[in-house]
């Protein structure tokens, strides 16, 4: 076994389109991620973000009439390929939801459930990656007298700091976010923020957005999506600063969307 | 002018009706209460019957209906979830699915006597039991699984999607998603509808004339074997329910307190149905309320 | 295994999404199997039925060798005579009868019902009708033939002065009976009638009345067909609480107030007293064949009002 350097990029798409029934949601998509960073992809509605996003992990599935083409390889496996097993695919790449979804479970079975299926029930250990995970999401603190509550007692930014805590605990290599922040308040939004920053010391994560000053603020790279197609992909600084693209810099000048 | 006068009177008109019901409804359970509540005394819900006699009860009737209300969802419950969650959760856009749906449409609109006649012939004569609870049971899960299908598919496709989606995108397999997610947060409705299926079952009686049948043996409540043939938990024996033996007393009744054994039986009957129907209410609400709360 | 030059991490990565967790597999499977048997239980369980009623329903034809024809048209029905004569002609007008004696009592009460309940006063409806008749629901059949016996059979006798069991008797339980269908059948299709067609309606003038009449029913009409339907459905088929208060004679009846006889009635009363495979026992089964027959045809008619609701809108 020859031992590389880690390569750079970690999700590698190539020429992905994706179709619902006869129309193309997203068309060619060609771009590679790079390991341990934030990558906004920004666009307005219907641009084809969040199916993108979602394909990344399969969650596209779950809708019969859709189908995607191109490879999407993650660490050089091509995800789509007949031998990939997805709910190990869905191990690696943890997913975060525009609402807050936490089970109808306890704050603690939140966590514990999707570990637990994966082959750790030792109490003691579950214990350890409850707590590490919600030390990591910032939410320790917060819950730690009431684990065995209602996740729904939480607050709505609380939800969403549990379901990202709820996808650290699978201990995944890539977190995509999609649209995480959208239905919360300021004070809410700034916290995942901070947290989504604190995090890419230890994964790679992918957030849709619509916000563009959140895309500017956590974002190391942005990509810029309109109607199905990438139109500009570049380091964030850039893209906001100097965008190549004229309908990219109509777009962050507020011109539509 | 004139349309005026019919707004009124149609409201007048459609006001009665609303109010005829209600008094229907009220003068039903007033009228089964009262004539029945003489009845209601331990020593007649306890004591056996009396064909020829006075002072006969309906202690095993009522242990009967009871009983075979268990078995009957020990039957029909796991194969309503079963088939609930297929409707649910796997049926394709296909013929097969057409078909499944068409057989429960089918189902339920079967007369229960027919149900009944169907248990005869297959659960009493080709099986060789012979009149049993079991059979009876059998013959309530066919009469019973339409609904309960319906209820485990309806509560299933209420559980909110986001749901299914975050344990999928955790890695679970969907079986495992189903069971362990789904499922539970199902339960509110499933519960509600199994147990309005129950007070159906328990007040059934069409369905069982020819299966369960018409008499009991003499119960022996100290003995607790499966098989004895007085052995009230002997699920191959014969055994009349309540519901069963309303319609007997009234129809064949040749004991001289007939028409009171009668009243309280219906009393002790729709006493039950009733508290079916309040619990399903509230233990649905309730339930729903813990569940998505804080309250723990 | 694939030859891969994987880097720690790769293989990290790559080894949970490319090998296969056996057990989740079969458990994966073995739920999917688990369901669709259940689901298949169901059309199993249609075709049995139907299988065993039906071949049980011809052997009066095809093993008696009594006429089809006779069986259905004839008056008469004297199956213990010499020479036995079965004629079931009576029981299925009876049963026709007192459906649709039901039916022309229950269904104005009950759209009536579901007009108020949506249209008139929703919160009283919904607090206070909508859980009664919920209830009316769940009475179970021998508990309605039980009331009628005891309050509606002695009344008829005494205001009327005959026999008190009659066909008015059953097609009042009855109607009480499928009232509660009926009710929340119409109710649900009536309050599926988008309020823009109501605002319209108002908006023009139109008094209250003449909204509902002439907008509301007009649009619900095939769930309100349904509803009627769907009781009727529940009325042919109801055994015990019929077969309580009809009196059971097989003599046409002359008026409402003779006694009639069903085709439920007939196998309740009789299919326990006659030997398997007598004709006589047969014919009861040629009965519960129709039975499930109707029951076929009034699904049929759901569906041609189903069709022609959705064709409409």
């Amino acid at each position: 076994m020859s031992v590389k350097t880690l390569e750079k990029t970690i999700i590698r798409t190539r020429d992905v389109s994706v179709y619902y029934g006869e129309k193309r949601a997203v068309s060619n998509i060609r771009m590679d991620i790079d390991r341990n960073s934030v990558t906004a992809f920004i666009g307005p509605s219907g641009c084809g973000k969040s199916t993108l996003l979602r394909s990344m992990n399969r969650m596209n599935d779950l809708v019969p009439s859709c189908r995607v083409t191109g490879s999407i390889e993650v660490d050089g496996t091509d995800i789509n390929s007949a031998d990939v097993n997805i709910e190990g695919l869905r191990q690696v790449i943890g997913m975060v939801f525009q609402r807050a979804n936490p089970f109808f479970k306890s704050i603690y079975e939140n966590i514990a459930f999707a570990p637990r299926f994966h082959g750790l029930t030792d109490k003691r250990k579950l214990d350890e990656v409850v707590e590490e995970s919600l030390r990591k999401a910032a939410l320790w603190d917060e819950v730690k007298d009431r684990l065995r509550e209602s996740a729904l007692s939480l607050s709505g930014g609380q939800q969403q700091r549990l379901c990202i805590a709820r996808a650290i605990a699978m201990q995944p290599t890539i977190l995509l976010l999609d649209e995480p922040a959208s239905a919360l308040d300021p004070i809410s939004t700034m916290k995942i923020e901070e947290l989504v920053m604190s995090l890419k010391e230890e994964y790679t994560i992918v957030i849709v957005t619509h916000n563009l000053h959140q895309a500017a603020r956590i974002s190391d790279k942005t990509a810029f999506f309109l109607m199905g197609e990438l139109i500009e992909y570049n380091d964030t600084s850039t893209l906001f600063t100097t965008p190549e693209n004229e309908k990219t810099e109509a777009y962050i000048s507020g011109r539509f969307g | 002018m004139r349309a005026k006068i019919m707004d009124r009177a149609a409201t007048i008109i459609l006001t009665l009706i609303a109010v005829l019901i209600i008094g229907t409804l009220l003068g039903l359970l007033g009228f089964i209460l009262t004539q029945g509540w003489h009845k209601l005394n331990l020593d007649f819900l306890t004591s056996p019957p009396d064909i020829v006699k006075a002072g006969g009860g309906i202690g095993p009737q009522l242990f009967n209906s009871l009983y075979l209300l268990v078995l009957t969802m020990l039957i029909a419950l796991p194969l309503g979830l079963g088939a609930g969650i297929y409707m649910a959760e796997y049926a394709p856009d296909n013929k097969f699915t057409q078909f499944i749906r068409m057989s429960i449409e089918v189902l339920s609109s079967l007369p229960s006597i027919v149900v009944g006649l169907f248990g005869l012939l297959v659960f009493v004569n080709m099986t060789g039991w012979g009149y049993t609870l079991f059979s009876g049971a059998l013959a309530l899960t066919v009469f019973n699984l339409p609904l309960l299908v319906r209820v485990t598919e309806d509560a299933i496709r209420n559980v909110p999607r986001s749901q299914k989606e975050a344990s999928l995108a955790l890695g679970i397999t969907k079986w495992r998603t189903i069971v362990s997610v789904i499922l539970p947060a199902a339960l509110p409705g499933i519960l509600t509808g199994t147990i309005l299926a129950s007070g159906r079952v328990f007040g059934e009686a069409a369905a069982l004339l020819f299966t369960a049948g018409m008499s009991s043996p003499d119960l022996d409540f100290s003995q607790f074997s499966l098989s004895g043939p007085t052995s009230p938990l002997n699920p191959f024996r014969p055994a009349e329910t309540l519901a069963v033996h309303i319609w007997k007393v009234n129809s064949e009744g040749l004991a001289p307190d007939a028409r009171d054994v009668a009243d309280g039986a219906a009393a002790v009957l729709i006493i039950a149905v009733l508290l079916f129907n309040l619990s399903a209410r509230w233990f649905g609400a309730w339930i729903y309320k813990k569940m998505t709360s804080g309250a723990n | 295994m694939t030859h891969r030059t994987d880097t720690p991490s790769q293989s990290g990565i790559a080894r949970k999404m490319l090998t296969s967790n056996k057990r989740q597999w079969t458990e994966n499977v073995t739920g999917r199997v688990i369901a669709t048997v259940c689901a298949a239980l169901l059309i199993i369980v249609v075709l049995s039925i139907t299988y065993f009623i039906a071949s049980k329903g011809l052997s009066t034809f095809f093993v008696n060798g009594i006429s089809i024809t006779e069986f259905l048209s004839q008056v008469k029905w004297d199956p213990e005579g010499e020479p036995a004569v079965y004629g079931v002609f009576p029981f299925i007008l009876g049963s026709f009868l007192v459906t649709t004696l039901a039916a022309l009592i229950a269904a104005p009460l009950g759209i009536g019902a579901a007009i108020f309940m949506i249209e008139l006063y929703p919160n009283f409806g919904k607090k206070v009708l909508k859980p009664v008749i919920e209830l009316l629901v769940g009475i179970p059949s021998v508990v309605y033939g039980y009331v009628g016996l005891t309050l509606l059979v002695p009344f008829i006798r005494e205001q009327f002065d005959v026999l008190g069991f009659s066909l008015l008797a059953g097609g009042l339980v009855l109607a009480l009976m499928i009232l509660p269908t009926i009710t929340s059948v119409a109710a649900d299709a009536i309050s599926a009638v988008p309020q823009d067609l109501r605002n319209a309606s108002l908006a023009l003038g139109a008094t209250r009345w003449q909204t509902i009449w002439n907008v509301v029913l007009h649009s619900s009409l095939p769930g309100c067909l349904t509803a009627i339907v769907l009781g009727m459905a529940r009325a042919f088929g109801e055994a015990l609480a019929v077969q309580m208060v009809i009196g059971n004679t097989t003599k046409l009846p002359g008026s409402l107030l003779d006694p009639i006889s069903t085709l439920t009635s007939g196998i309740t009363l009789n299919m326990g007293n006659t030997i398997q495979g007598t004709p006589y026992n047969n014919a009861l089964w040629s009965m519960a064949l129709l039975l499930l027959l109707m029951s076929f045809v009034f699904i049929m008619i759901l569906r041609i009002i189903g069709r022609k609701g959705r064709v409409n809108k």
